[in-house]
């Protein structure tokens, strides 16, 4: 059947329907409630700013995945560089014109809602290298000038995201190039050799720290050594996840969280503020349905048969892969301040992205046939 | 061709890499649900704790302090209502006329609308301000009144303590205060159980017993947020109240010892010869301690700092007097337990006695003539007292003063501020002062001038133990579970088999004998010094000996002046002294009295213990009947 859809390249809307992934489909939704559930625990279980705001996030998001999934992927694959384009240009207009706040510049003013480009950044590199890489020969790959050409690509938009400042954001679009280039077939040993020539100049780095950068660090590995200070927020946090025992206290009774122990509940710690509620078991429960919707993407990038759609989704997994991890692992011991602090709501941030690849991969399937 | 080998290759590649970094991701799931697994299972009950103990804050209410009462049950320290009135800052509309209204209803000075605002700025919004600690109950009415008008005011019923009986038990019970910080460290359990508000013991029993009396603290648990305010209260624990503290005082005997000393400086003690219960022990002139429960003013504390009269000394405890003549029975008792003398023994006395020069006078200038151990007792002779402490000596006569209690603590354990006296010997004198003894020394000493102090309350006791055939007793104000019952230790002093020899005092009882009539002799004969105090009715006889203590040396110029006591500047006067014991047949109690300044014994002293003795035989026989009941039921 996929044969003949290939040949002909055109299928019946009927039939996209029929392809679609719907374990993916069922896993987002799944999330998406639990999401909702959370927000208003958040809130101190009254419907309130965040869960309302989620709540529209959703239902404007949910449907433009479905809509998205409709796309074929040559669209694309075909508007990859001029996607990259348009948000690198959009990165130097907020870098001038942006709407400030705390501190950072990184949000536009779009008349119907704040537009953040960074964010956008995360899905346009991905396409990006993805198209390069699919359109490289596989002998070129490690040519001097394919390896530059490709670090510009990751460079440029780092550099602009990382002036906002977001460090956290700026990582992630590193990572997600980085992933690219491995999965493109880069030596393994440039990966070696630069990550050993990392590691020696970090003392470097760090000396051109500020003291109080420094001592993020230090309180980043041992909460305990600023207990009322940078790493109250971090004891508090295992205080939280530790007391939730196997089973957890109970929807709406995480006293950590109700009692404002936890900062940030919204965003950074809303993980712990979860695994307080509902324990190990729940924890468990959601880092599965994470799983799930990890290794549907994975699937779906393994059997298209272009590589470009395959990069894509192998790259887009792992930039989810790195967003959920980082959620636990902050919600576990590394927390808040540390350089991701600075994203926004979590829970519909991993959702909202989970529709973004899984519309990619919507696309792929469609693409695949 | 080429093309999609490359191709293929390509797709080789991606999966290959692909299939490591799956395998990666699988490690750090792995590293997630492990940290998860340690800290939500293996270390939950840790951090079950620190959640409760961030969560969950206590709240210690003052505990109740226990009731002090006196033999027959009757509190003589207990806890009674008060009426309060705290301020809740966050409640609060319009704090300045909040505070307008106040002082117009509760006439609140100035310096306390200042102290109020200051603690506003201190506390958190939620912290409940004291603005009066001891409202009258018309205070309390008017605001419950106006409490519609007075938003964010709390009224509240609290306990304080309370003393009765007021100034008549001051110098037993003392008084209880806001603590200051050195009291509250100085003692674990009251460090562990202070709240704020709560009032520890200063003085005395109050102090001394403060582990006893003080109770344990309720506790409110609530449940409060990051920022401390409390969110809903868990649960309320209630405090247990202090253990009840039975004394072996008697309040109608305690009330009349204040009565009998009214606008006088001195102290009365009276104890049981047998058991050794203190039955009234009063310094004049007291004090109210009640009005140390909220803070004493500062006109009403140099009121009580600054009476010539000293009320804040106990007299009985810690007051420091030369025994005089009442010292006169333990050196007869001294002399015939050393064979100086016996009851045949005759001195003339000519109302003076040279020593080496030196003239030591009798009270009575024209003399005494012969007189025998009795006679000398019973008239107070110091002629006869100087030559028998000269063949006696100092040192023999320490041994039988200390014997009975003289130079030693009667009550340390119970009372900080107990005195222990004085009673010299020859190497005390040359260890203290660095010079020799001289024999002039042991002529005063033996009619209890000199180096030689004594507390009331030694006096007292060594009279009842002369009193009780001579046998040690332990005096003892709180009624506890010794198994020396009154039976028991009656019945050890008088089989001699009985009691263990450590007890016995003597060396003869018959000596005691001696001693006792002789004391006998002083208030029943004629020319006795206390003859005009004695009471005929057996029932209340009773035996005592005089002593007129002088505060300084007579100079031969007022000696023959003979000025009246009224001629005397007050601070000059001779203090008075009287012990005694009865009723005589069978006797019961042993006091000490002293009037300072009083002039002497006879006049001013012995006539208290007459008005005083009939009451502690009446009530002997209500005491009895309590001292069956091994418990008191308030």
């Amino acid at each position: 059947m996929f044969q003949q859809d290939r040949l002909n390249n055109e299928i019946t809307f009927f039939q996209k329907i029929k392809n679609l992934d719907y374990i993916l489909i069922i896993s987002v939704v799944i999330l998406s409630i639990i999401s909702l559930f959370v927000m208003y625990s958040t809130d101190g279980g009254e419907i309130l700013f965040h869960t309302k705001n989620h709540f529209i996030k959703l239902a404007v998001f949910f449907p433009l995945m479905i809509v998205v999934a409709f796309f074929n992927i040559k669209f694309w694959h075909n508007c990859s560089y001029i996607i990259y384009a348009v948000i690198i240009l959009l990165l130097i207009w907020v870098s001038f014109f942006g709407i400030k706040s705390s501190g950072s510049q990184r949000w536009m003013d779009v008349y119907l809602f704040v537009l953040q480009p960074s964010e956008l950044m995360k899905v346009a590199i991905i396409l990006c290298l993805a198209k390069y890489y699919h359109r490289l020969k596989i002998e070129n790959v490690n040519s001097f000038t394919s390896i530059i050409f490709v670090l510009s690509i990751i460079l440029i938009p780092f550099i602009f995201v990382i002036s906002q400042p977001d460090l956290g954001t700026s990582i992630l679009i590193v990572l997600s190039g980085l992933i690219i280039l491995w999965l493109g077939g880069l030596k393994i040993k440039y990966f070696i050799y630069s990550f050993i020539t990392f590691l020696i100049s970090l003392p470097f780095i760090i000396s051109f720290l500020k003291p109080y950068q420094k001592l993020r660090i230090l309180t980043f590995l041992d909460p305990d050594r600023d207990p009322l200070g940078a790493g109250y927020q971090i004891i508090q946090s295992k205080i939280a996840i530790g007391s939730g025992g196997i089973d957890g206290k109970g929807f709406l009774k995480g006293t950590q969280s109700y009692l404002d122990f936890l900062p940030e509940k919204h965003t950074d710690f809303i993980f712990t503020l979860f695994s307080e509620e509902f324990g190990f078991i729940g924890s468990v429960g959601l880092l599965i349905l994470y799983s799930i919707i990890i290794f549907r993407i994975i699937r779906i990038g393994s059997i298209s048969r272009s590589n470009f759609a395959r990069l894509f989704c192998f790259g887009y997994a792992f930039a989810i892969f790195y967003l959920y991890c980082s959620k636990f692992i902050y919600g576990s011991r590394y927390a808040t301040y540390s350089w991701l602090s600075t994203t926004s709501n979590v829970i519909w941030r991993l959702i909202n992205v989970s529709y973004n690849d899984w519309f990619w991969y919507c696309i792929k399937c469609k693409n695949q046939s | 061709m080429i093309k999609s080998n490359s191709g293929i290759r390509k797709t080789d590649v991606i999966n290959r890499r692909m299939f490591i970094i799956g395998a990666a991701k699988i490690v750090v799931l792995t590293g997630i649900i492990g940290r998860l697994f340690s800290l939500q299972i293996n270390e939950n009950k840790k951090y079950l704790t620190l959640s409760d103990k961030n969560r969950i804050r206590e709240w210690k209410l003052p505990p109740t302090r226990g009731n002090i009462v006196d033999y027959f049950g009757n509190v003589i320290a207990g806890n009674l209502k008060v009426y309060q009135l705290h301020i809740i800052p966050e409640q609060v509309e319009n704090f300045n006329y909040l505070l307008l209204r106040l002082k117009n209803l509760l006439d609140l000075s100035e310096k306390k609308i200042a102290k109020i605002n200051k603690l506003k700025l201190e506390l958190k919004p939620w912290d409940s301000i004291i603005v009066s600690e001891n409202l009258s109950w018309s205070q309390f009415v008017k605001i419950n009144n106006y409490l519609y008008d007075l938003v964010g005011i709390k009224p509240v019923i609290t306990i304080s303590r309370n003393y009765p009986f007021k100034d008549v038990y001051t110098h037993v019970l003392g008084y209880v205060s806001q603590p200051n910080e050195q009291e509250i460290l100085a003692n674990q359990i009251v460090k562990e159980r202070f709240v704020p508000g709560m009032k520890v013991g200063k003085l005395g029993l109050e102090k001394r017993l403060e582990n006893h009396l003080i109770g344990t603290n309720a506790i409110q648990r609530y449940e409060v947020n990051a920022y401390g305010k409390r969110i809903n209260q868990l649960e309320h624990q209630k405090g247990e109240q202090g253990s009840k503290i039975r004394l072996t005082v008697d309040t109608e005997i305690q009330k009349a010892c204040a009565d009998l000393l009214k606008e006088k400086a001195g102290s009365i003690s009276v104890m049981d010869i047998f058991t050794g219960d203190i039955i009234a022990m009063y310094s004049s002139p007291s004090y109210d301690p009640n009005l140390f429960l909220f803070g004493i003013s500062q006109d009403e504390w140099q009121l009580i700092r600054n009476n010539p009269l000293k009320p804040l000394v106990n007299k009985t405890l810690s007051g420091l007097y030369s025994p005089g003549s009442t010292i006169k029975p333990i050196v007869a008792l001294s002399a015939l337990e050393n064979n100086v003398i016996d009851t045949k023994f005759k001195v003339r006395c000519t109302g003076k006695m040279e020593l080496y020069g030196q003239t030591f006078h009798c009270w009575k200038e024209k003399g005494h003539g012969w007189v025998s151990l009795k006679n000398a007792m019973k008239q107070s002779c110091d002629t006869y007292f100087y030559e028998i402490a000269r063949l006696l000596g100092v040192d023999r006569l320490n041994i039988t003063a200390e014997k009975f209690g003289l130079g030693k603590k009667v009550l340390g354990k119970y009372f900080e501020n107990e005195k222990k006296g004085l009673f010299p010997n020859t190497n005390w004198k040359k260890n203290n002062l660095g010079r020799g003894w001289v024999l002039g020394e042991t002529l005063i000493t033996g009619i209890g001038q000199g180096y030689i102090q004594s507390t009331p309350l030694q006096l007292c006791m060594m009279t009842a133990q002369i009193a009780n055939g001579g046998y040690a007793i332990k005096p003892k104000i709180v009624v506890d579970n010794d198994p020396l019952t009154l039976a028991g230790a009656k019945q050890s002093m008088q089989g001699e088999q009985l009691h263990d020899s450590d007890k016995k005092l003597f060396k003869n009882k018959k000596n005691i004998k001696i001693v006792q009539e002789a004391i006998f002799s002083s208030t029943n004969e004629r020319f006795g010094t206390s003859y005009r105090s004695r009471i005929d009715d057996p029932k209340y006889q009773f035996a005592g000996k005089t002593g007129t203590a002088q505060v300084k040396r007579i100079s031969k110029r007022e000696r023959e002046l003979d000025l009246k006591l009224e001629q005397i500047p007050y601070k000059d006067r001779d203090h008075a002294l009287y012990v005694a014991f009865g009723p005589y047949v069978n006797p019961r109690y042993a006091l000490s009295i002293i009037v300072e300044h009083g002039g002497s014994g006879s006049k001013a002293a012995a006539p208290i213990a007459k008005k005083l003795f009939k009451l502690i035989i009446d009530r002997h026989e209500l005491r009895n009947k309590q001292s069956n009941f091994e418990e008191i039921s308030i």
